[in-house]
């Protein structure tokens, strides 16, 4: 599969969590739009790591395992994103039980 | 076409309006659904690329953990009623063009790279298998492995301490 059709749904996948941070206002789904953002990175290194396998294989370098390092790094993204999430839940919880609310638009009191 | 094409686009096509769908959603149940369904095509999508430590793995710690984390969370907090008051029509437009501009300047500067020629490799190679990917990570990764435990602990440590009540 050329690697341009991965780019460009990746591509996508981002934009739209871009647009449901702009867009929305409940700071839930501010976050799962976040986490989408985080797992078009994900599909994106796991294709390009597959496309250095490919490449690796064509030009015959011996290489011991060729784009491997992409793979890994999709690993420690999740592991970063699962810290992120309860830290993030837990002081989505703490506001909630301060302001009665997740809208993002009372959240402005943090300031004075 | 190939059947692998085949599965490529149906993949696709059902991450792309997954995603639509939970950025649209008025309810926060179904957007948290509709981003689980996404989670699984981005798994068959792993799937087809022979990742299959990362497929399981995108399902467990994703689909299984954080999604169920916020479930708990809407229906603890009783969120699941479309209570949500919409943002200023000129502000959501806004939102909206400005996301589409971000994707166009990106689609618009990498449709004639380098990469046009290359591509990525379906269901073979050995790099995606647990056997690969585990020798790797505790011998040459095995510093950053540790370091995520410590990142761990730190996030247990800190959730328990933001949502004590005080």
């Amino acid at each position: 599969m050329p690697i341009n059709y991965y780019l460009f749904l990746a591509i996508a996948l981002f934009s739209i969590g871009v647009v449901g941070v702009l867009t929305r206002r409940n700071a839930i789904i501010i976050f799962m739009c976040i986490e989408l953002m985080l797992n078009a990175v994900n599909l994106l290194l796991v294709a390009f790591s597959k496309m250095h396998y490919n490449q690796a294989a064509a030009t015959a370098i011996p290489v011991a395992n060729p784009g491997i390092d992409g793979q890994l790094f999709v690993f420690f993204i999740m592991v970063a994103a699962a810290a992120e999430v309860s830290v993030g839940l837990a002081i989505i919880v703490m506001l909630y039980r301060n302001i009665h609310s997740v809208d993002i638009n009372f959240l402005n009191r943090l300031k004075h | 076409m190939s059947i692998s094409a085949i599965l490529f686009w149906v993949l696709s096509i059902a991450a792309l309006f997954s995603a639509l769908m939970v950025v649209t959603s008025r309810n926060p149940i179904y957007s948290v659904i509709w981003l689980i369904v996404t989670f699984f095509t981005i798994s068959g999508h792993y799937i087809l690329l022979n990742a299959q430590f990362l497929a399981v793995v995108n399902i467990i710690i994703y689909a299984g953990a954080i999604m169920v984390l916020l479930l708990f969370v809407i229906m603890l907090m009783n969120l699941n009623k479309e209570s949500e008051p919409a943002r200023h029509r000129w502000l959501q437009l806004a939102g909206a063009a400005s996301g589409g501009a971000f994707m166009l300047v990106l689609v618009a500067a990498l449709k004639d790279t380098e990469l046009k020629s290359q591509q990525s490799l379906l269901l073979e190679g050995h790099i995606g298998l647990i056997k690969t990917l585990g020798r790797e990570l505790f011998s040459t990764y095995v510093v950053p492995f540790e370091l995520s435990s410590i990142l761990f602990l730190s996030a247990m440590i800190g959730a328990v301490l933001i949502g004590k009540k005080d």
